[in-house]
């Protein structure tokens, strides 16, 4: 690793800091822009109670001593009591909800970089066959398909059609549907993506060097092709957690998941402010890290990338 | 003849031309321009053809199919003034009829039929539905036209000015590139509404309902980087070019430049990508509108007609199958469009 790319990877990492430091303040003063306060609730209370409640919650500090120490508490994922879920603290909340998502996510995301690299390896070394062709129609279809589109259509399909899978998301056999959803996209955008990077070092010369030396078509594909055409593909991975993450709020929706992303929409139905804006941080850092990895990494694998 | 390696003029050379000769310099065609060029690239690849007459066909008929429908989107056709609800008329399956047009169809009236059946409340679904288009259509617009104009006026003062108006501009741009934009979407999507409500009460706006009005701003604020980083590294190059040094030595200034030299020559990068950006656009719209966050009841749009058919999905699963299968193919064939747009228009573009 030389000077240069270190320097890009702090450049990064502060780039990444600061980030999050303007996503944490952004929750900040949308929380303050509300009309009548967190606290207004349906409820009439008397002033007594309210100014009680704001003493206990700090409102009544100046606006920068509350920055501060919602900046102090945010930093330690201190989010405070849920308004909503009362004697629960939003970060068990949220840690509850992750179990499962985490768990959605990550097989998701497992399959779609799985699936998708050998769908678009095979298109790739098929090219303008038939296989090809309908490689390429499909994940087409697929990409211009937003998830919760695709999440109803599959369940229409198995559970009020065919009635093959349950439409609730709560047992193991549940999460399958869900899954899938989630997958389908970024498999087609990996598919994709592998396909026309695999074209692009098939046409390269070392290939030719490599087939005139009489090295078997294996050996070519995958000892010289298929290593160099998935860097494009690790790009591709923060983007995928950004999808996975925003797919799974509508999906876990449609599914009865018991996931983040089902806590995350309902705490905003319900004006259960304090979860809003500790989910908004928690899935923000995971995002924000999750580019930061994938960026370093593409530099570390390639230093000829100039991502400037 | 003339004789080699002498002074004297050969005569022959100036003997009017001959007919074969004239015709070597006639204009066999007009000069074809650069805009119609394109549309004849356009117009062979087939595709882009193809997606452009749906676009169209979808666009048209979300137009004027309300003009002349016989039902309004937010009519309840159970709902008759002075009477009791009428509940033969909810959740009616397509081409069904309600009790009192039973009666109306018997006494040998013509009564128009509902194509789509109707909804749990009543409403013409097939009504609905068009207007769900026309507002999800119409929301994809005027998004891509605001993030064009804040991206374009941003994205050209960076690049025409360069030095340290740039880098503040483009740090200020990798920073909210660097946002997750779909959480800070709903954040503020969730909020703005409420904080938008009071102040729109009165003016024109509230008519198009504080919802959709916070989307065009959380558009605004959120999604004009990528037009402006696009439009700075084309003014950045072309600011380069000798006729726009000519222009400054001519006397012009920086708005002068901008807005004749260096804005036309990206006119073509501009459209494409706006273009692009229309899909994007009404997909957003339609995933906030599905998780409850986008236009205001009673007004359909897509996203919602898919949320709401979602509670009766096991009786009736049509009611998201119909705008499912239209975003999808307003996404797709807007999509292949602009695809088929950048190639005809922009070689250099070309993958």
């Amino acid at each position: 690793m030389n000077s240069k790319t270190l320097l890009y990877i702090l450049k990064r990492i502060g780039l990444a800091i600061l980030t999050v430091w303007i996503v944490i303040t952004i929750t900040f003063f949308v929380m303050h822009a509300i009309p009548g306060g967190p606290f207004m609730s349906e409820k009439a209370i008397t002033p007594a109670a309210q100014a009680a409640l704001e003493a206990k919650y700090g409102l009544d500090k100046p606006l920068h001593q509350q920055y501060f120490t919602y900046l102090r508490d945010a930093l330690r994922f201190d989010f405070g009591p849920s308004l909503k879920q009362r004697g629960r603290m939003v970060v068990d909340i949220i840690a509850d909800g992750m179990k499962t998502s985490v768990k959605l996510g990550l097989i998701a995301a497992g399959i779609a970089g799985v699936v998708g690299i050998v769908l678009g390896a095979v298109a790739a070394l098929r090219r303008n066959k038939l296989v090809d062709k309908v490689i390429m129609v499909i994940t087409t279809a697929f990409v211009s398909m937003p998830s919760f589109i695709m999440g109803s259509l599959l369940l229409v399909l198995f559970t009020v059609s065919l009635t093959l899978l349950p439409a609730n998301g709560t047992t193991w056999k549940g999460l399958i549907l869900p899954i899938i959803t989630l997958s389908l996209y970024p498999m087609a955008y990996i598919t994709r993506l592998t396909r026309s990077s695999m074209l692009d070092v098939l046409g390269q010369d070392y290939i030719r060097t490599a087939k005139a030396k009489g090295v078997s078509s294996m050996n070519i594909i995958f000892g010289h092709a298929l290593k160099n055409s998935l860097i494009p593909v690790i790009t591709y991975f923060g983007p995928m957690l950004a999808y996975i993450v925003t797919g799974s709020l509508v999906v876990e929706q449609i599914f009865a998941v018991p996931g983040i992303g089902r806590s995350f929409i309902t705490s905003i139905t319900n004006r259960d402010y304090p979860m809003v804006m500790g989910t908004t941080i928690v899935l923000a850092v995971l995002i924000v890290v999750m580019n930061l990895i994938s960026d370093i990494l593409y530099k570390v694998v390639d230093p000829r990338i100039n991502l400037e | 003849m003339k004789k080699k390696l002498t002074m004297h003029v050969d005569v022959d050379s100036f003997l009017p031309a001959t007919d074969e000769e004239k015709s070597y310099i006639v204009q066999m065609r007009p000069a074809s321009t650069f805009f119609r060029d394109g549309i004849k690239r356009l117009l062979k690849n087939k595709v882009a053809t193809v997606s452009f007459f749906i676009v169209l066909v979808i666009v048209l008929s979300a137009v004027f199919i309300p003009f002349f429908w016989p039902y309004s989107y937010d009519s309840m056709l159970g709902m008759q003034p002075g009477q009791p609800m009428d509940p033969s008329y909810n959740n009616l399956a397509p081409f069904h009829f309600g009790e009192t047009e039973h009666a109306r169809i018997a006494a040998g009236e013509r009564v128009f039929p509902h194509i789509f059946g109707t909804d749990s409340q009543g409403r013409d679904y097939f009504i609905r539905v068009v207007y769900g288009t026309r507002i999800s259509l119409a929301v994809g617009f005027f998004a891509s036209i605001i993030v064009l104009i804040i991206g374009m006026t941003i994205g050209s003062i960076a690049g025409y000015f360069g030095g340290v108006v740039d880098l503040i501009v483009m740090r200020f741009v990798d920073i909210i590139y660097s946002l997750p934009d779909m959480l800070m979407v709903i954040l503020l999507a969730s909020v703005l509404k409420l904080t938008l409500a009071p102040a729109l009460e009165g003016t024109i706006f509230e008519k198009i309902g504080s919802n959709i009005i916070s989307l065009f701003v959380v558009f605004g604020l959120l999604y004009w980087v990528s037009m402006s980083r696009l439009i700075r590294g084309q003014i950045l190059s072309l600011r380069e070019q000798e006729y726009v040094l000519a222009s400054r030595a001519a006397g012009a200034k920086g708005r002068w430049v901008i807005t004749k030299h260096l804005l036309p020559n990206c006119i073509s990068v501009v459209i494409i990508s706006t273009a692009l950006q229309i899909p994007n656009a009404i997909f957003t719209e339609s995933y906030l509108s599905f998780l409850g966050l986008g236009v205001n009841a009673p007004m359909p749009s897509l996203g919602s007609l898919a949320s709401d058919a979602l509670n009766g999905l096991s009786s009736y699963p049509y009611r998201m199958v119909i705008p499912a299968v239209v975003i999808s193919l307003i996404v797709l064939s807007l999509n292949l469009f602009g695809d088929g747009l950048r190639d005809a228009f922009d070689p250099k573009l070309r993958t």
